[in-house]
């Protein structure tokens, strides 16, 4: 009989299959509803601009890769940089934005602290800070979504509910809340939403937030859009429940209980759902919050990574006058990510208090 | 809704890729042309030989003696000639002295005496069990007698048996389920006896429902006192934490053992060789050995005489059908890979596998992703530890509980980015240790 070559190796000698890159490129197919939605309500203008970031985020990968001892250009992860920065842009802004932004991303959050796997903060969301606020005003005009244009061709259509409400809010106005004050600026709704709205009772500027019919980045106006990316990675187990649903329920219920008070509604005066389908927080949540480089190691860590992701969201969107306040929370909690990793460990198996007890009278 | 017991904490599901070799009944191995019997096929101090070359031996007879307490003896497979005795290298990589025998023509039956295990006392047993060289024949190889004499300062008040098989394509100890039930369900009787436990619980997958049923069938048939437990599918069922945790609820803390909370483990195949070895006075020198994976052309449940060389079990079964990437002794999860077919059988071994390999994935830097934390059965945190271990910082791992680390793979299983936890983890101990 020949003897074959055989390989010796360490066990398990086998491997679910999975790897880096798959995880790369499911968490990307998993952005292209959003992004579908994104091209139908702003045109194929805010296609260019994805194109765009992702092509500066992989040519920055590129030749980084050429002066490091790995090439990871086609692991997928600067692919998902550049989506997510493409995503997180207005469609009206100029195209070197977008590129300064994936190339900050990458060059100086990602590798500086030495590539995949050892930055400290969510290169996505440094690149976009970083442009926030180098180019505010870009950064923040925003295009009214073809949908909405549809009802009322006006510059109003094109601010964003929360960033209106804001205004609002801080210039004094009390007793309203967020759907009121939108109501009062005459922002639109789609006869779609209105219907509904008429059908079962929600306020149908909550149902156009939640479909994306509503002023924003390209990729963040869709809750519906996001929500669906976000059970397909749940799904192929790309994530776990933890993060996105203890972030929004902690900001629900923060919200719901406090986000009145600045408008002067009282405790409880605030609203549960809306504060879901506002702003970035469907994206933030769902695809920039459970990034698992920045995220904590242990499910336990990550509840409460998710818990401090939701207090800051609440306490910057209803007590700061900043805008960007799911960005500046992950960051935030990007940074806490080494500390509670350090404190918080998983129970160790065996380590139950009655166990401890029952091996303690055996013995005895 | 009744929920089926299983181990709450970590845990993964592999192909479970007993296909090749579940409906193959144990076949008998044609007596090979010379046997390497080792003397260190125990956990614990290696046997001293008592033969030397050109010395004859007989079947059953004790050819090896224990030197310690952690030992056991090794005894002769075959009647024959010592031809020589030589260092051989196991499967597991561990080096030892073995006594290289040529078989006689004419072979004595195995059957030399027949006791009523009843009639014995718990002491009379045990030293029986000893005796015959028994061991744990699920992989890890511990002395039998060792583990069923408890200390007079504990209570055991139930004996569990093994009959999981969580690692994927083995079946070995399914058929002697499915073949050899009474006398499993019998040794396990002795066992209790033994360690005057009053409960008797087997603990079997769910992947095995037609050994359940057979298990079962059989108890009542006989009126034996033992329950038959399915659990659910999930790897590592089978180590004796996870399995005490899916049948009794018990978790034995970290550095106990499972007499620590008032139970012990075995294997199902023990159980037959304790049986055997009471009843029939049969040492251990012979097992099944599931011969299985792509690259086998037969794949059979094989009962062969520790000793023999795995290129016999190969030809046996066929030789290979395509060419295999590895050899493996025991499961595919925690089994060694080696690469010598001169490589012999030995007590613990309880497959060999021809695997074709997989596809090679290139390794990335760790994502901190967290499936090696959720998949950890025992609670540790691997990419933490391989970090720490890979900077040299060997106390700060062993601070964090690396030798709680049993190996079972979980962590390197899911690994997206492909780093090889286990062998680091391994590394970490050992170098750990000597600091």
């Amino acid at each position: 009989m020949n003897t074959p070559v055989l390989t010796v190796s360490s066990s398990p000698h086998l491997h679910e299959k999975s790897s880096t890159s798959s995880i790369m490129y499911q968490v990307s197919i998993a952005l292209l509803p959003a992004l579908a939605w994104g091209i139908y309500a702003f045109g194929l203008r805010a296609l260019l601009v994805v194109l765009v970031s992702i092509a500066a985020s992989m040519l920055s990968e590129y030749l980084l890769g050429r002066f490091s001892d790995e090439f990871t250009l086609w692991d997928g992860s600067a692919l998902l940089t550049g989506l997510l920065i493409g995503l997180n842009m207005s469609s009206s802004v100029p195209l070197f934005i977008p590129a300064v932004a994936s190339a900050f991303a990458i060059i100086v959050a990602k590798w500086t602290f030495g590539g995949l796997g050892a930055n400290w903060a969510n290169p996505a969301l440094a690149g976009r800070i970083f442009v926030f606020f180098s180019f505010t005003t870009p950064m923040s005009t925003f295009v009214a979504p073809r949908t909405l244009a549809r009802v009322m061709p006006d510059a109003i259509a094109s601010a964003t509910p929360l960033g209106l409400v804001k205004t609002a809010v801080s210039g004094g106005s009390v007793g309203l809340d967020a759907n009121a004050l939108l109501a009062q600026t005459g922002y639109p709704a789609t006869n779609l939403a209105q219907s509904i709205a008429a059908a079962t009772g929600f306020n149908a500027y909550t149902i156009d937030s939640f479909l994306g019919n509503v002023g924003g980045c390209i990729g963040e106006v869709s809750a519906l859009a996001l929500l669906i990316g976000g059970i397909y990675l749940l799904v192929r187990k790309i994530i776990t429940w933890h993060i996105p649903v203890v972030y929004m329920a902690s900001l629900s219920i923060l919200s719901w209980l406090f986000g009145g008070l600045p408008s002067g509604l009282g405790l409880f005066g605030g609203s549960f759902f809306p504060p879901l389908f506002s702003g970035g927080l469907m994206l933030g949540a769902i695809f920039m919050a459970t990034d698992y480089v920045t995220s904590p190691i242990t499910r336990k860590g990550q509840v409460i990574y998710a818990m401090g992701c939701g207090f800051f969201t609440f306490l910057f969107r209803y007590f700061s006058g900043m805008p960007e306040a799911v960005s500046v929370s992950i960051l935030l909690m990007n940074v806490i990510t080494p500390t509670i990793d350090r404190f918080i460990e998983p129970r160790k198996f065996g380590d139950t208090r009655e166990q401890r007890k029952l091996a303690k009278e055996r013995t005895v | 809704m009744h929920k089926v017991p299983t181990f709450s904490k970590g845990g993964v599901h592999p192909d479970d890729m007993k296909v090749f070799s579940r409906l193959q009944p144990i076949e008998r191995i044609p007596m090979p042309g010379e046997l390497v019997v080792a003397l260190s096929q125990h956990l614990g101090s290696p046997a001293k030989a008592l033969k030397a070359k050109g010395d004859t031996v007989v079947k059953g007879e004790k050819i090896g003696e224990a030197s310690g307490f952690i030992s056991a003896d090794v005894h002769a497979p075959v009647s024959g000639v010592v031809k020589e005795i030589r260092k051989v290298t196991l499967a597991n990589s561990i080096v030892c002295d073995a006594l290289v025998i040529t078989p006689d023509e004419e072979q004595p039956a195995d059957v030399v005496e027949s006791v009523d295990w009843t009639t014995l006392s718990e002491s009379e047993l045990v030293a029986k069990i000893k005796a015959m060289g028994i061991v744990g024949m699920g992989g890890a190889t511990f002395p039998a007698h060792v583990k069923l004499t408890i200390p007079r300062d504990k209570k055991i008040d139930a004996f569990v048996v093994n009959g999981v098989e969580c690692e994927p394509y083995l079946t070995a100890d399914y058929r002697v389920m499915m073949e050899r039930a009474d006398e499993a369900l019998q040794g396990a009787l002795i066992c209790a006896k033994a360690t005057r436990a009053p409960r008797v619980i087997i603990g079997v997958e769910l992947n095995k429902k037609d050994a359940i049923e057979h298990l079962k069938a059989v108890v009542e048939e006989k009126g034996y006192p033992i329950e038959i437990v399915g659990l659910k599918v999930k790897y590592p069922q089978g180590d004796e934490k996870q399995l005490l945790k899916a049948t009794l609820n018990r978790e034995i803390p970290s550095g106990k053992l499972p007499l620590d909370v008032g139970a012990v483990v075995a294997n199902i195949g023990s159980c037959v060789a304790i049986y055997e070895a009471v009843t029939s006075g049969k040492p251990l020198y012979e097992r099944v050995v599931s011969v299985t994976g792509e690259c086998i052309a037969n794949p059979k449940n094989v009962l062969a005489p520790v000793g023999t060389k795995v290129s016999d079990l190969l030809a046996f079964c066929g030789g290979f059908s395509s060419e295999p990437e590895k050899l493996v002794s025991g499961g595919p999860m925690m089994g060694f890979s080696f690469f010598d077919t001169e490589t012999p059988l030995t007590k613990g071994f309880s497959g060999l596998l021809a695997l074709k390999g997989e596809q090679k994935v290139r390794t990335t830097a760790c994502l901190n992703c967290g499936r090696c934390v959720a998949a950890c059965p025992i609670g540790l945190v691997p990419a933490l530890l391989y970090r720490q271990i890979d900077n040299g910082e060997y106390a700060v791992a062993m601070a964090n509980s690396l030798m709680d680390c049993k190996e079972c793979g979980c962590c390197a299983y899911v690994c997206p980015a492909h780093i090889p936890l286990v062998h680091g983890l391994k590394t970490g101990k050992k170098l750990g240790r000597k600091k």
